[in-house]
């Protein structure tokens, strides 16, 4: 085992200690609280509110987050940055202490303010996007509710209340996803969300268990002081089991498949749920964890591994899709690869993730709404096959989706090159063989996103028009879509440069992300030369996109070679799945069914047939069922006493 | 000629049992001497005031620790928290029962021998009332439970389930409406009730032959003496064995485990609805008060090498449970199905041989009562005009047409899926969370698998009331008389309150986790 399991030093990390919250940041429960009664309000008073309950749900967000910024301003002067708000003792039996309390820290401040900043255009954006909708305020109770659970997620100071916020922004995303029920595939998306993140949630719950278990504590200060006395299979158990979660949530391989298929739900659903906040979950999970995940080297190649695969097939599919939120879906999928691959590579590699995450929740969020606005312009048209020419009509998406554009491919000085590049940099960053796979990966991605979003870019904004016939006059979204876009916009030109300026974000988190790992890079490459490299990819990405694009594409699906063929089918992961996990599944169902209710039945019967014949006799035999439950409670007992005996007799032991 | 010494009776630790069984002789004299127009008053004021009487007496004994009436009956902390959790579930029960607002007459059929589907049949169903036997005949179940979990020896034990078992029986067969359907159940449950009771005194029997033979010590069924023949008997340790296993089989049945489930779907669904919150509740409490008292204080020391065999037995009854539930188009069945998934829950409780082990599997035991008699007490109230309409399909819309009694079905829904801040979590965390620490890991993976299943089929249900359109079948929501109103706010309250509060219940049930032998 030991070339498999190779396990860092338990090093004596300084011991985490949180203190009690005191002034204003004793109401830190106030930014749960406030989008839950609103949510409560919206969806007790029914139809009375439907008037005006769109800007409850706006200025509740707005609210939280003038809060969080005000919190934030406190924490700065405060010497130990990390508060914790005891609320109540949530479960205190014998060993058994969970309490029902939150954690205002660097990691989640930042997180508060993404979730209320973006959260609240967002927000405003679907004030004006559901306007024709007759569900709106429904969907602003649901909208909010979201808000609360994952405000709860990023808050809670122990592992429970952590899952508190997780099941209820599944329930919330769940939801949002069938909000139009009318559509079979809204309702099927649902059902695969659903489900594939129940995969996930049950490996949380059964690592919080272990914890409880190992530690007799869930309690984050306790866990990460405590982790460093685990046996090296139980950290590593443990990390897999939070990884399987965080992957559920994140849409990470080999759960992915799920979150493309969630973009049925109305478009700023996606934009929040889908590309800003909860699939980011999954990073706020080990980046939280992160001293259970730097205890072992196996549990982040893992980590590391599960990012590079990640981010790969999702450049790979988002390059044949031809559904314009199916294309941002996959890339989406791709830049949480690149957050994972950050929280894997551990160090000083948490904060870069945590910048790419932010940055990334500002750009994708702007692209996925400037979808919505072209969308919103064409008919809900979502086929780039169908647009082209776009720039000319619709300005200010134009501008905005090309901010975004820019963005994620990492030009600089847009966000996207100070958050992605120094991620690749430090995948290089390895002693051994691994910094070539795990760097080239992470520079051939660089290259992919260049190229699928490229001709996403071009397909829709650019070229000759390719509309449907139904569509004269595409119109500009309303004030109150794109001002949201526009602000958007300017985060995703400034966030990264401001974050990255100074290290500013980098020496914030420090105190949660112990980025002790810091100092020159010692990689492979030098620095400079990954920069080049990463920069030329991508412009050759774009180009080779720009090339092939410029004049259009057809209107139909062409045949392709293996590859693409692949990547539109989503590299055959839904037929794996069906294979290997749908059909058993409906099998055992099957099975289990025809057995309670006719299997012993007809074993009676086919016995009593093949000894007396006789179609008559048969018929009688069947009139009862009594009889056939007697049969299998007797079947259970004998086995249950044979197998007491068969322990007894020591044959079982 | 000898004296005939005769054991020392401690009235007060036996008072809540004689309440109930006194009550109950009371309310079968009340069935022959009170005119009948008053009966239903008295009777159900007569059987709330046991029961809330029963619960004063159980409250002031809270501390008592001991072992009386010859060693048949012991009051000690699980016996008390039991009975307590028995009687509040009774009274909700009973307050279903006694409701004859919502349906004219009540839930039941005035006179049960009438033939059914015939055409008076058809005129009781209309309106006249309801049987009043139901009271006596609940209140025998009651007192037979509450015997049930203080039961010290096996005799004791065996004559309390059938002392609750046969008004059980006859509850279920006194359906106002879809007589055949209630017929059969009961008819069913009676025929393996009884099965399953020659199991369990079958099991009695063998015991009794392993505990003969022991020096200084005559052979017997109760526990202490059962407890010490597994030290130290002589006799062929395959009695003990076997006996064991068949006294499981006659418990399992009860707690609805899997395979000796089969019964629960078309007993849940063909009896009256009140009938069936009762048995989910109660039943469920005092077959599992049975199960924990058996293993922890007869047979400590031989059980938990059998922890794989019942563990298995769980396992199976979480799968049968959680798989078959996705597949239910009636939602008394579903709910049956969700009932025996939870048994396999509780199992794992059982199996954790600790004190916490049996103050979870209590408190789940509370709180799951709380949950399962609030939701039937729902599917009481969504009615056509040919009484309740329980099929799934019939469901779709309901939230938009009811969205009151939709949301707190919906919340009960996330309870039951273990959803955080609802009891159903809390409970699952307080089975789950001991059976780890005693190495159960599997048993708590496939907890933790098998609820994530189930989750799916509540889920099911949730979506349909809320997002789908009401069409012209989708039934009214009947406006509850007040007994009805107050059981679902008892329960919805109690689910809330054990999700987000759960700390006093929970160090109650941790208090009172310490048997008496």
């Amino acid at each position: 085992m030991d070339e498999i399991l190779t396990y860092a030093q338990a090093e004596p990390a300084s011991a985490v200690a949180y203190a009690a919250a005191g002034g204003l940041l004793s109401s830190v429960w106030l930014l749960v609280a406030i989008p839950l009664a609103s949510a409560a309000i919206l969806l007790l008073l029914g139809r009375r509110a439907d008037r005006w309950g769109h800007w409850l749900g706006v200025a509740a967000i707005g609210v939280a987050f003038v809060l969080g910024l005000g919190f934030l301003l406190q924490l700065r002067g405060l010497e130990n940055k990390s508060v914790e708000l005891s609320l109540w003792d949530f479960i205190t039996v014998g060993d058994l202490r969970v309490d029902f309390g939150l954690l205002f820290d660097p990691l989640a401040a930042v997180f508060v303010l993404l979730i209320t900043g973006v959260g609240f255009l967002i927000h405003l954006y679907a004030v004006e996007y559901m306007a024709h909708d007759e569900g709106r305020r429904r969907f602003f109770a649901y909208f909010n509710l979201f808000v609360a659970a994952m405000l709860l997620l990023v808050l809670g100071n122990n592992y429970v209340m952590l899952y508190f916020g997780w099941e209820g922004v599944g329930l919330a995303s769940y939801l949002l996803i069938s909000f139009w029920y009318g559509r079979p595939s809204a309702a099927t998306a649902g059902k695969k969300a659903f489900l594939m993140n129940r995969v996930g949630d049950a490996g949380l719950a059964i690592g919080i268990f272990i914890m409880f278990a190992t530690l007799g504590t869930t309690q984050y200060d306790e866990v990460f002081n405590g982790v460093g006395g685990l046996a090296g299979g139980t950290v590593l158990v443990l990390g897999l089991l939070l990884l399987l979660g965080a992957c559920g949530k994140s849409g990470q391989f080999p759960l992915q498949a799920w979150l493309p298929d969630a973009m049925e739900g109305p478009t700023p659903v996606s934009a929040l749920i889908h590309a800003a906040t909860m699939v980011t979950a999954g990073v706020y999970l080990i980046a939280r964890s992160n001293p259970i995940f730097s205890a072992n080297t196996t549990l982040q190649l893992v980590v590391v591994s599960v990012g590079a695969v990640t981010l790969l097939m999702g450049c790979l599919i988002g390059a044949a899709k031809d559904d314009i939120k199916r294309v941002l879906a996959w890339s989406t999928v791709s830049q949480i690869g690149y957050m994972f691959l950050g929280v894997g590579l551990g160090g000083g590699a948490y904060a870069l993730a945590i910048i790419h995450l932010l940055a990334h929740g500002f750009f994708k969020a702007n692209m996925f709404l400037g979808a919505g606005s072209v969308m919103h312009g064409m008919n809900d048209q979502v086929d780039i096959r169908r647009f082209g020419g776009l720039s000319k009509h619709m300005k200010v998406t134009w501008i905005t989706f090309m901010m975004g554009w820019l963005a994620i491919i990492g030009i600089p000085p847009l966000s996207g090159y100070f958050s992605k590049e120094p991620i690749i940099a430090s995948a290089f960053e390895r002693d051994d063989w691994t910094a070539w796979l795990f760097g080239g990966a992470a520079l051939l991605g660089a290259g992919l996103t260049a190229f699928y979003m490229t001709r996403l870019f071009v397909l829709t904004f650019h070229g000759p028009k390719r509309w449907t016939e139904d569509i004269a006059h595409p119109h500009e979204s309303p004030k109150l879509m794109t001002i949201p876009l526009v602000l958007l916009a300017i985060g995703s030109v400034l966030a990264g440069g401001l974050m990255a300026w100074n290290d500013g974000l980098a020496s914030w988190l420090t105190p949660v992300l112990d980025a002790e790992a810091g100092g020159e890079a010692h990689g492979v490459l030098s620095h400079t030369v990954i920069t080049i490299l990463s920069l030329l990819v991508t412009v050759a990405g774009a180009g080779l996109a720009w090339s092939l694009f410029r004049n259009g594409t057809a209107t139909s699906p062409q045949p392709a070679g293996v590859l693409v063929t692949a990547a539109r089918r989503n590299l055959y992961t839904d037929a794996f799945n069906e294979a290997v996990f749908e059909k058993p599944g409906i099998f055992l169902t099957r099975a289990l069914v025809f057995l309670d209710n006719r299997g012993v039945d007809g074993l009676v019967n086919g016995l009593a047939a093949a000894v007396g014949g006789g179609s008559g006799r048969l018929r009688r035999l069947q009139t009862g069922f009594v009889r056939s439950y007697a049969t299998s409670i007797l079947t259970g007992a004998l086995l249950v006493v044979a197998a007491f005996l068969a322990v007894q007799a020591g044959w079982l032991a | 000629m000898t004296e005939l010494k005769l054991p020392s009776i401690d009235y007060a630790a036996l008072s809540p049992i004689l309440i109930m069984l006194g009550v109950a002789l009371l309310g079968v004299l009340v069935e022959a001497f009170v005119p009948r127009r008053h009966r239903h008053l008295t009777q159900l004021s007569l059987a709330l005031v046991a029961v809330l009487g029963a619960l004063a007496m159980v409250v002031f004994n809270a501390g008592e620790r001991l072992v009386t009436i010859g060693g048949a009956i012991a009051v000690d902390g699980p016996t008390l928290f039991l009975q307590g959790a028995i009687l509040v579930l009774a009274a909700m029960a009973l307050l279903l029962i006694g409701e004859r607002s919502v349906e004219r007459g009540g839930a039941f059929v005035a006179h049960a021998a009438v033939t059914a589907e015939s055409a008076d049949d058809r005129r009781q169903a209309e309106g006249s009332n309801g049987a009043t036997e139901v009271y006596p005949l609940t209140t025998f179940a009651i007192g037979g439970m509450l015997i049930f979990v203080a039961a010290n020896d096996l005799l004791t034990m065996f004559i309390a389930l059938e002392v609750f078992s046969l008004p059980l029986y006859l509850l279920c067969a006194l359906a106002r409406r879809r007589r055949l359907l209630s017929q059969e159940a009961a008819m069913k449950y009676f025929l393996l009730g009884a099965y399953a009771s020659a199991f369990f005194l079958f099991g009695v029997a063998l015991v009794y032959g392993f505990t003969a033979g022991m020096p200084g010590r005559a052979a017997g069924v109760d526990f202490a003496t059962v407890h010490a023949a597994v030290k130290d008997s002589p006799a062929s340790p395959v009695l003990l064995f076997a006996g064991m296993a068949l006294l499981a089989i006659g418990l399992l049945f009860k707690a609805a485990a899997a395979p000796f489930h089969v019964w629960t779907p078309d007993v849940y669904q063909g009896a009256p609805t009140p009938v069936t919150a009762f048995m989910a509740a109660c039943t469920k409490v005092a077959a599992f008060g049975a199960l924990l008292r058996v293993f922890h204080v007869a047979f400590a020391d031989a059980a938990w090498d059998f922890t794989p065999i019942l563990g298995a037995v769980a396992v199976l009854t979480m799968l049968v449970g959680a798989v078959l539930a996705v597949t239910q188009t009636d939602i008394k069945r579903l709910l049956a199905y969700s009932s025996i998934a939870n048994a396999g829950y509780l199992l794992v409780g059982v199996l954790a041989p600790t004190g916490e082990g049996v103050a979870g599997t209590m408190f789940y035991l509370a709180a799951y009562g709380f949950s399962v008699l609030a939701a039937f007490a729902v599917v009481t109230l969504v009615r056509d005009a040919d009484g309740e309409a329980t099929h799934l399909s019939r469901w779709a819309g309901l939230g938009r047409r009811s969205p009151f009694y939709a949301g707190v079905f919906t919340f009960i829904l996330l309870a039951f899926a273990g959803i955080p801040l609802t009891s159903g979590f809390m409970s699952k965390f307080a089975v789950f969370g001991p059976a780890l620490e005693s190495g159960q890991a599997w048993l708590v993976v496939a907890g933790v698998l098998t609820s994530m299943v189930l989750a799916f089929p509540y889920l099911r249900v949730v979506v349909m009331m809320w997002l789908s359109e009401p069409g012209d079948t989708t039934p009214t929501v009947a406006v509850p008389g007040g007994l009805t109103a107050t059981a679902l706010m008892i329960g919805v309250v109690a689910t809330l309150v054990l999700g987000v509060l759960p700390a006093p219940l929970l160090d109650l049930a941790t208090d009172a986790a310490v048997f008496v032998r």
